[in-house]
């Protein structure tokens, strides 16, 4: 394909650069904050690395530092342990992808694949639902989560989600009809029922759109907030974005705990900072695949 | 959408082959029993989370319920009310208003990225970069930008004095906050925009541009008159999912407003919402203005589904 010639580059080269900066420095900012002891905000506020970095910050918002350690260091001396809300990060947001995965991968097969009496009924009621937006669920589902007694456990946490949503039920079954018929066929005479075909022959197949599926869930249960505000306030269930709502509230509004507060905000950047290192280009991919969710 | 088009070429697949059609004749298979088995996850989280509290939700926005006693049914009561409610219309006026900035700011530069990107190179590396701030959660693109934007100690405002520009208290001046919220939002949303149009720009088909060369065409030119007009069901598509997604603007709100409770110049209809269900119990009340809402928003996923459909014919 033709480029840009050759004088037009630069100038369009510079503007990209610029965004790529304005993007990347506030992720600077907050690694560079996180480093630096709390004593040296005041007078270093347009420092552009830290004077004496440590990791100190890191050490007592983990709870790795004795109380008077970390009140030394800038802390309220609030109890904070954000190596239990990155594991309840991990765990709630590894449970709802894989499991809502896995189900509406055997869900969309149903669709795709298997003939039964009321199919095009049933799966045109599912995708009806795609009209329902989740703020309107959000209040009766809490109802039901808390007369359910659920409120402050995993299971109300993840149960909206982890079973199904009505996008990838959908994104997959369309995959699924693409999957050439004759594969099947074959896998059925061979002996195989709807499990073994589903089982060895599609879930193989679609190794693609079920990653798809897969990262777009995770990336959007790790940024959740408001469903385990409502439901997974408390301690053994609170996950980092909640964790890092209580830490503001809980320090003084005059002067944030800032150090405190960008070590925690580092700790929920770099799972997907690993994740857009390993898995970037499939992620990038997963975008144009699914462009919409 | 590439996977819908060849979903469209599999459906007729259906009741292909002489061969298979007489196989499936002499030993007609019933599935009936195993797709059931295979629906019963998917059907149970969709009748108990998505079916019943739809009903539930209609049925909630008719009562006075404040989730101790059992709701009482008042009819159209609330809805009534939220007409005259003041802070309803003012927090859909906010809404309003932050959805144009944000999603104006947001697709005219992830529109100039995408097309630099485009002309200019398919590093994978630099898509990611931009893609990070879209991965992060909102409650932490608030908490940096809070942090960058502090009227005192932010490095923002350090820059502003050291220009001589005075200092801005960005999210807690009134007449700044909601912009702000725009802003930081902006900056969250535009890198996945434009690798969105990016991807919509990678189907134009590249001769175009090459026959637009050699009639002489510059780049603005190219971008008029190939781009754009190519360009349009996808621009069109990412238009209503960022309409979509902006309505229902809340973490930055809900951390930007430190517990507090939002000044009612960034109190957003989903804050609204958020406040008079779980601050004062008015589930009733909530859930009538939630339905409103959802209704603003059904009518945009119509729009994108049919948008959908109209894109995959467009760009075949």
């Amino acid at each position: 394909m033709r480029r840009i010639a050759n004088i037009g580059r630069l100038p369009a080269w510079a503007v990209l650069a610029v965004a790529l900066v304005l993007t990347l420095f506030p992720f600077y900012w907050m690694v560079r904050t996180a480093l630096t002891p709390a004593a040296d905000l005041y007078t270093d506020s347009g420092a552009l690395f830290p004077r004496h970095p440590t990791t100190v910050n890191f050490l007592r918002i983990l709870g790795l530092t004795s109380q008077e350690e970390a009140r030394a260091a800038g802390g309220s001396g609030a109890r904070i342990d954000f190596a239990r809300y990155l594991l309840n990060s991990v765990v709630y947001t590894g449970l709802i992808a894989t499991a809502q995965t896995f189900f509406c991968a055997m869900a969309g097969y149903a669709f795709a694949r298997l003939r039964f009496p009321g199919r095009e009924l049933v799966f045109g009621v599912v995708i009806a639902a795609l009209l329902v937006p989740p703020v309107f669920t959000l209040l009766p589902n809490f109802v039901l989560v808390k007369n359910l007694g659920l409120v402050g456990t995993f299971a109300g946490m993840v149960a909206p989600t982890l079973l199904m949503t009505p996008f990838a039920v959908f994104f997959l079954r369309q995959f699924f009809l693409s999957i050439p018929r004759d594969v099947e066929e074959a896998a059925r005479l061979d002996g195989n029922g709807p499990w073994g075909v589903f089982w060895r022959i599609v879930l193989p197949m679609s190794r693609g759109p079920l990653i798809t599926i897969g990262l777009t869930t995770t990336v959007w249960a790790w940024k959740d907030y408001l469903w385990p505000l409502l439901v997974g306030r408390e301690e053994q269930t609170r996950v980092l974005t909640v964790a890092l709502g209580v830490f503001l509230q809980q320090s003084p509004n005059t002067r944030p705990d800032w150090t405190g507060l960008m070590a925690g905000s580092t700790l929920s950047v770099l799972p997907v900072l690993l994740l857009l290192i390993f898995l970037g280009r499939r992620l990038v991919q997963s975008l144009n695949f699914s462009g919409i969710k | 959408m590439r996977t819908a088009e060849r979903s469209q070429v599999a459906e007729p697949g259906d009741d292909a082959g002489a061969d298979a059609h007489r196989r499936r004749r002499a030993r007609p298979r019933d599935d009936r029993r195993a797709a059931w088995l295979f629906l019963i996850p998917a059907l149970a989280g969709f009748v108990i989370f998505y079916g019943y509290p739809t009903v539930r939700g209609i049925w909630y926005s008719l009562t006075d319920y404040n989730l101790l006693s059992a709701p009482a049914f008042v009819g159209g009561d609330n809805y009534a009310r939220l007409v005259r409610d003041p802070q309803f219309w003012h927090s859909l006026a906010v809404t309003v208003y932050y959805v144009v900035v944000n999603i104006g700011s947001q697709l005219l530069l992830g529109l100039l990225l995408a097309a630099l990107m485009h002309r200019l190179t398919r590093s994978v590396a630099l898509r990611a970069m931009l893609l990070l701030p879209w991965l992060v959660p909102n409650v932490t693109v608030g908490l940096i930008w809070i942090w960058l934007l502090d009227a005192d100690l932010g490095f923002v405002n350090h820059l502003l004095k050291a220009l001589d520009l005075g200092t801005v208290g960005f999210f807690v001046s009134p007449e700044w906050a909601m912009p702000t919220i725009g802003m930081v939002n902006t900056w969250a949303y535009t890198g996945y925009t434009a690798l969105l149009l990016y991807a919509g720009m990678l189907q134009i088909p590249p001769h175009l541009y090459e026959s637009a060369a050699l009639d002489g065409a510059g780049e603005l030119r190219m971008f008029r008159s190939v781009t754009l007009p190519m360009l349009r069901p996808v621009l069109a598509l990412v238009l209503v999912v960022s309409l979509i997604g902006s309505f229902q603007i809340f973490d930055t709100v809900a951390v930007a407003a430190r517990g507090g409770g939002a000044s009612s110049a960034i109190r957003v209809i989903y804050y609204f919402i958020y406040q008079h269900a779980f601050q004062y119990f008015h589930m009733g009340y909530a859930s009538a203005a939630a339905l409103l809402l959802a209704l603003v928003l059904g009518v945009l996923t119509v729009v994108q589904m049919r948008l959908l459909r109209a894109s995959r014919s467009d760009l075949a």
